[in-house]
């Protein structure tokens, strides 16, 4: 170093003056709360996992998830009910959620204007819905779509629209948000070639946001796959030795059946509960890794 | 007095033409109001007493002049006197702000763009809009140009039409090779000038441009002027520039827009002070505040 740039060094030293104890004290305590507070919350998931595969490991098998539940014979009993009776409520729910939940995105982001009460209105009842303990639907569930005014009974139908308007104000939110990512030059672009407002929307905000809206309807879903609330109150079916034939079928869904057996006074039931929620963990996980990989892959960088 | 900036080499046969023609009505005329040059030009907009309100606020006011075919326009002013404020009026683009209301009349062609039975989007296939930020569609150089065309179920071949679209957007020999290829890729200019394209691909009677060369560098600036020279022969342009230097350069009428404070300073209204030919407005202009503004003296 010559000496010009030890001089030049010396006086940039008396410039900038060095990180003072007290800074260096502070940024330490809070790294290592931050650090600490991390670490809690891993504990006390490696904890819950550890816990139920310790249980639930040796009971799962290919025929624990073919085989039907039994009431009487912990060995003899499966999942396979649950298994396709949870399969059938996401299909109704994405039916359901999709075109609806997308519209009204489109709705309140394209369409409304936000000086009208009544558009402000419907975007408060959303927020609202989306914090809604799921056992309110349930309740609503149960009084209107299974007694009352549309009275399907209780049939796998009706378990598919309570999780249905579970999810949607969610589906809701994260699709207006996927929406309003696009940004304004885009659809003005678009609008000063000539295209009609619906031409925009079909061709620029949709394409541009579907990564987004894909996402957010997937996470909803997996939302909605852990419900347990909702489906007990409208009456879901416990330990049925067959799968739903239809719409208008009684049904099960895992975490009804993990309900179910946690009940049991019988540990090998419990053992059991806890094999089930590894099944469903895995699902979880699976749909956590689509969502993820729709949105690193698809999603549009702005 | 600032001298015109014209660099002679850029000067095409037409605008040159234009000068001259300019020039022999400027001497016919010498006795005549220096702002209104009687002309034989063909008026594309008629503007009369246009105002624009946002809520209840009065955006611009008594907005009044014709814009001539084949020619660059320029709109110039400090920033708030509402000259993108304006310009969207000439293609309904501020119908997108639901507070905003025009009031006036722009007669296109002999009709009026505010009348009751006209369709905005109809108005837009005709009058092209290039925006401040280059907006390219997040798709292939070849479907950004494609899309207005799509939409307008247009005939022919898409190829052709592309291909068309890009070498009058003076963009074709950069990008032939990669018409697949994602326009985000681009560089600033390049996107700019595909907007341009695409504003063209639907071949438009106007081009509208707000602001276009704001965000590039001198180099992508330059080039979109000399585009914007050869595409007078085919097409009308209005510009919105906050470069005075650039309204010396291309254009052939400047309109001088200023802002007037109401309401002890709470409500900026949009107005026009001055309009009248682009040497005439920068060496000899009619008004002290336009003087003071291309000068240098504010703004």
């Amino acid at each position: 170093m010559s000496g010009a740039q030890m001089a030049a060094r010396a006086a940039r030293q008396a410039v900038i003056p060095s990180a003072s104890g007290r800074d260096r004290t502070f940024a330490w305590i809070f790294r290592a709360m931050m650090y600490a507070a991390v670490g809690l919350a891993m504990l006390a998931l490696v904890t819950l996992l550890y816990d139920v595969a310790s249980d639930g490991l040796p009971k799962l098998s290919t025929d624990f998830v073919t085989r039907f539940p039994s009431r009487i014979l912990p060995e003899r009993a499966g999942i396979q009910s649950a298994i396709v009776g949870t399969f059938y409520l996401m299909i109704i729910c994405t039916v359901i959620v999709v075109p609806l939940g997308i519209a009204t995105a489109i709705y309140l982001e394209e369409y409304a204007d936000r000086d009208k009460w009544w558009n402000r209105l419907v975007e408060i009842n959303i927020q609202n819905l989306a914090a809604v303990p799921s056992v309110v639907y349930g309740i609503l569930g149960l009084a209107f779509i299974v007694r009352g005014p549309i009275s399907l009974g209780r049939t796998l139908l009706a378990g598919g629209i309570t999780l249905s308007l579970l999810v949607l104000p969610v589906v809701i939110i994260v699709a207006r948000e996927a929406i309003r990512a696009v940004p304004p030059s885009i659809r003005e672009g678009s609008l000063a070639l000539g295209a009609t407002q619906w031409q925009t929307i079909w061709k620029q905000v949709l394409p541009g946001s579907i990564a987004g809206i894909a996402t957010g309807v997937i996470l909803a879903l997996s939302r909605a796959i852990g419900e347990t609330a909702p489906l007990l109150v409208i009456g879901a079916a416990v330990n049925p030795r067959f799968n739903p034939d239809g719409l208008g079928s009684a049904f099960t869904a895992l975490p009804i059946q993990i309900f179910a057996w946690t009940q049991d006074p019988n540990r090998d039931f419990v053992a059991l509960a806890a094999a089930a929620i590894l099944v469903m963990m895995v699902a979880l996980l699976l749909m956590n890794s689509v969502a993820i990989f729709l949105r690193n892959r698809y999603e549009q960088k702005w | 007095m600032p001298e015109r900036v014209t660099e002679p080499e850029r000067q095409s046969p037409a605008q040159r033409a234009v000068e001259q023609r300019n020039q022999a009505a400027v001497d016919e005329a010498a006795a005549a109001k220096p702002a209104k040059r009687p002309t034989d030009r063909e008026v594309i907009f008629d503007v009369n007493d246009v105002q624009v309100h946002y809520g209840d606020k009065k955006a611009i006011r008594d907005v009044t002049f014709d814009l001539h075919r084949n020619e660059i326009t320029a709109l110039i002013g400090p920033s708030g006197c509402g000259k993108s404020t304006f310009i969207r009026c000439l293609n309904r683009m501020n119908d997108l702000i639901p507070s905003a209301r025009v009031d006036g009349e722009v007669i296109y062609h002999g009709e009026n763009l505010y009348a009751g039975d006209i369709d905005p989007v109809q108005v837009r296939k005709r009058i092209g809009m290039v925006f401040q930020k280059p907006n390219p569609f997040p798709k292939s150089i070849y479907d950004n140009i494609a899309f207005g065309p799509r939409v307008m179920g247009m005939k022919g071949d898409m190829d052709e039409i592309v291909e068309g679209a890009l070498k009058r957007g003076a963009l074709w020999d950069e990008v032939k090779d990669r018409l697949k290829t994602n326009a985000f890729g681009m560089s600033g200019g390049q996107q700019q000038r595909l907007c341009i394209a695409r504003s063209l691909a639907t071949s438009p009677d106007v081009l509208l441009m707000d602001e276009p060369c704001s965000a590039l560098d001198p180099i992508s600036t330059g080039r979109i002027e000399d585009l914007m020279m050869e595409l007078k022969e085919n097409y009308s342009i209005v510009i919105v520039t906050h470069n005075m230097q650039q309204a010396a350069r291309v254009s052939d009428m400047t309109a001088f827009f200023t802002v007037e404070l109401n309401n002890e300073g709470r409500d900026r209204t949009g107005a026009v002070v001055e309009y009248g030919a682009t040497d005439q407005i920068f060496t000899n202009p009619g008004d002290k505040r336009t003087e003071d503004y291309v000068t240098g003296k504010f703004g």
